[in-house]
């Protein structure tokens, strides 16, 4: 009691400011709590008064049910959690190789709305207006139509030079026999890759000592493909490759890609391409046109001033809402599941019927997609955090 | 659509905590009988260009109504999906599901939920194109199947591709009309749903029926009814007993004909039960004496019901089969209204 300090006393007043602020700031948190726990609290006694039984304890439960594309080795009999990876891994596939798609075609358009070219300007311009107009859904939908109304049945398929087949059963692919010599040539390559960082590194060294530009893409390049050759040959050669032959009902060896995936990349891609270019262009058109100028006074190039002068800076005006671009295409995959392809909101729904855990079906699509947002966000705030701008 | 079944898990966060409610009560006071039924499935719950529903599962619902409420047309129709059904019924949304509804183990004891009485005995099968020739859907290896998601049905058929070695690809749509165009489409080699089901989307949705077989194959057994949520024992026997009284109508030969002239002259004793012109069974449910011929005024008998939406003269033509009564080779079997 004694140890207490007089002027402390006086910042526990109602008048200091510190102190209100606290009181409100509890009287939130409680508040907040107290109205979630009443939420959940009322559903679990609603659902025991009306004899709904609830819990997570089904997801150890045999799943039962097959699904259609899977990335990891997948049966009927594994349990309800491991068909729920299938779903997340199916939505996280079409995420991020729609987000690389997407993240290309969409910095080209973005660019090419400044070609001194008035077709490419043009063509740019009318994709923005035309993909980013039209709801998702509905894109999704025409693509889905497009694969399985216009192309032709498994039976007769389109071909490519017999290696590439085009039918209502998806796109199927020769892929080589994974065995010991493509694990030598990975190897092989895998070398090559840490040579060519190590020269990657070499090289921005030498050019900032000495003001010497070294090849910073080409060379590191073809050390790679050097590697890869190298374990290539080293392995014997091995050329043994699974080609798909039509089948009765289906495309035998190879692999494929199944309409209802290319349809939704193909949707989300051209849709959220369209975004990524007007922020491309919004970023490029941010720098001022006197770095531009300032650029091209001192020798360089119009596509070295590009990557040197003008790219870097955009990029801190572009990241952050690239960030959301990327959020919302990973969002907007949950429309997949109008055209059977299946996402983990697919998944979430069957195993929601098999065993009538809505509740908590919905809290596991919440909570996958919560946490596929928040990492992606956090990736792009770190990368944000390294372009910006570094102030001396 | 899932945007229903997160309002109804939500309509369960956010009501208040439970009490016995009378459903009863709560249907006399509404004047309405809320019926949840299929979105489109001709034959057994269809709506037509004018907005009226027809079909084997609304004919039950207007049955109950007119036991309830003395008049069929005093239904409020909810269309729902395969997986909005359950908690649509769970949340209260509505007072009874018909909505061909599979009765198993798992719906009758986790859902917090009661299956009345089976309406209909099904079993499912699989729809291929004529010009793939197939006499069984074991031939199917490796084939693509298109199926509606929220049913029996995918557990069904990966049951059946297991046993078999098939190695079938399911095709998961979330709704029926989806599942419907891909298989028209020629997306998948088969469909699969059950067998009433097939018949009907043969029917209505195919450019030429003619075009698409339905294999002799029956994988599982697919008995469907009404379904009421539970905690209300005095509905849950009312919706029950209006079915099976429908099915012992018949068996008794009571038809929407002839059922005024029974309740005035017949002597007996069975129909006489049913008309309500001996015992009043309708007070034991908390209704009056005439409930049942209200029902069969309404709908008619089972077998009427049968005829009328699903039997060998409408489109669907299924024949009467498994569900013909008990006496004349079918499962129809109703206990004794008395």
């Amino acid at each position: 009691m004694a140890e207490r300090a007089p002027p402390k006393r006086r910042d526990w007043s109602w008048r200091s400011q510190a102190f209100r602020g606290l009181v409100y700031q509890v009287l939130a948190v409680v508040l907040v709590a107290g109205g979630l726990w009443y939420l959940a609290h009322n559903t679990l006694v609603n659902m025991q008064a009306r004899g709904i039984q609830s819990g997570f304890d089904f997801l150890a439960q045999p799943a039962g049910f097959d699904i259609g594309e899977s990335v990891i080795p997948y049966d009927a009999l594994d349990p309800y959690w491991k068909a729920f990876l299938v779903g997340v891994l199916n939505t996280l596939r079409v995420a991020i190789v729609g987000i690389v798609l997407a993240t290309l075609l969409g910095t080209l358009l973005g660019i090419g709305r400044f070609s001194r070219n008035a077709l490419v300007r043009g063509i740019c311009y009318a994709y923005v207006e035309v993909f980013r107009n039209v709801p998702v859904l509905l894109q999704l939908l025409m693509w889905y139509l497009t694969f399985t109304e216009l192309l032709p049945p498994v039976a007769e398929p389109l071909s490519v030079g017999g290696l590439f087949w085009l039918s209502k059963n998806g796109f199927a692919f020769p892929t080589p026999l994974w065995n010991l010599g493509l694990a030598i040539t990975a190897a092989g390559g895998a070398v090559g890759l840490v040579l060519a960082w190590a020269y990657h590194r070499w090289a921005r060294r030498h050019f900032e000592k000495t003001g010497q530009p070294r090849s910073m893409v080409l060379v590191p390049l073809a050390i790679v493909v050097v590697g890869l050759a190298a374990g290539w040959l080293v392995a014997g050669a091995p050329r043994e490759w699974s080609v798909p032959v039509p089948g009765t009902f289906t495309m035998d060896g190879g692999a494929s890609a199944t309409p209802e995936f290319m349809a939704v990349l193909l949707g989300l891609v051209f849709y959220t391409s369209a975004f990524i270019a007007e922020v491309v262009r919004a970023g490029i058109q941010s720098v001022a046109h006197g770095q531009t100028e300032a650029a091209s006074s001192i020798g360089l190039s119009k596509n070295l001033a590009m990557r040197l002068v003008i790219l870097p800076q955009a990029l801190r005006v572009i990241i952050p809402p690239m960030t959301s671009q990327y959020l919302n295409l990973t969002k907007n995959s949950s429309l997949a599941v109008a055209i059977g392809y299946p996402d983990v909101v697919s998944i979430a729904n069957t195993a929601l019927n098999q065993t009538g855990r809505a509740v908590e079906c919905i809290a596991i699509i919440m909570l996958v997609y919560l946490t596929t947002s928040l990492s992606t966000s956090a990736f792009m705030n770190w990368y944000n955090a390294r372009a910006a701008i570094k102030e001396r | 659509m899932r945007l229903l079944a997160v309002a109804a898990a939500l309509s369960a966060v956010f009501a208040a905590p439970a009490h016995a409610g009378k459903t009863l009560d709560a249907i006399k006071a509404r004047g309405q009988v809320v019926c949840g039924v299929n979105t489109g499935l001709a034959g057994f719950s269809a709506a037509d260009s004018q907005g009226k529903w027809t079909g084997l599962d609304v004919d039950v619902c207007r049955a109950i109504a007119a036991a309830t409420l003395g008049d069929p047309e005093k239904v409020k129709w909810v269309p729902l999906t395969a997986q909005q059904r359950f908690t649509a019924l769970q949340s209260g949304e509505v007072d009874v599901l018909s909505r061909n509804t599979t009765w198993t183990l798992t719906r009758d004891a986790s859902l917090g939920l009661n299956f009345t009485a089976v309406t209909y005995y099904d079993g499912q099968g699989f729809m291929v194109p004529a010009k793939l020739n197939l006499k069984s859907a074991k031939q199917l290896k490796g084939a693509t199947v298109c199926v509606q998601s929220g049913t029996t049905t995918e557990k069904n058929l990966t049951d059946f591709s297991r046993a078999n070695k098939l190695d079938l690809k399911p095709v998961v749509f979330e709704k029926l009309e989806a599942a419907n165009g891909a298989y028209f489409s020629g997306r998948c080699a088969a469909y699969t749903t059950d067998a009433s089901g097939l018949a009907s989307i043969r029917t209505k949705e195919a450019k030429d029926p003619k075009e698409h077989v339905i294999l002799p194959d029956l994988i599982s057994k697919e008995p469907l009814g009404p379904a009421v949520r539970r905690g209300d024992d005095e509905w849950f026997a009312i919706v029950k007993w209006v079915i099976y009284g429908l099915i012992e109508a018949e068996e008794y030969g009571v038809t929407q004909a002839n059922v005024e002239q029974m309740q005035k002259s017949s002597q007996d004793p069975v129909v006489m039960r049913i008309v309500g012109s001996s015992e009043d069974t309708g007070k034991l449910l908390g209704l009056d004496k005439d409930w049942m011929v209200r029902a069969l005024k309404a709908t008619g008998n089972y077998g009427e019901i049968f005829e009328r939406n699903v039997g060998p003269k409408t489109a669907l033509n299924l024949p009467r089969g498994v569900n013909a009564q008990w006496n004349e080779g079918g499962l129809m079997y109703a206990p004794p209204v008395r």
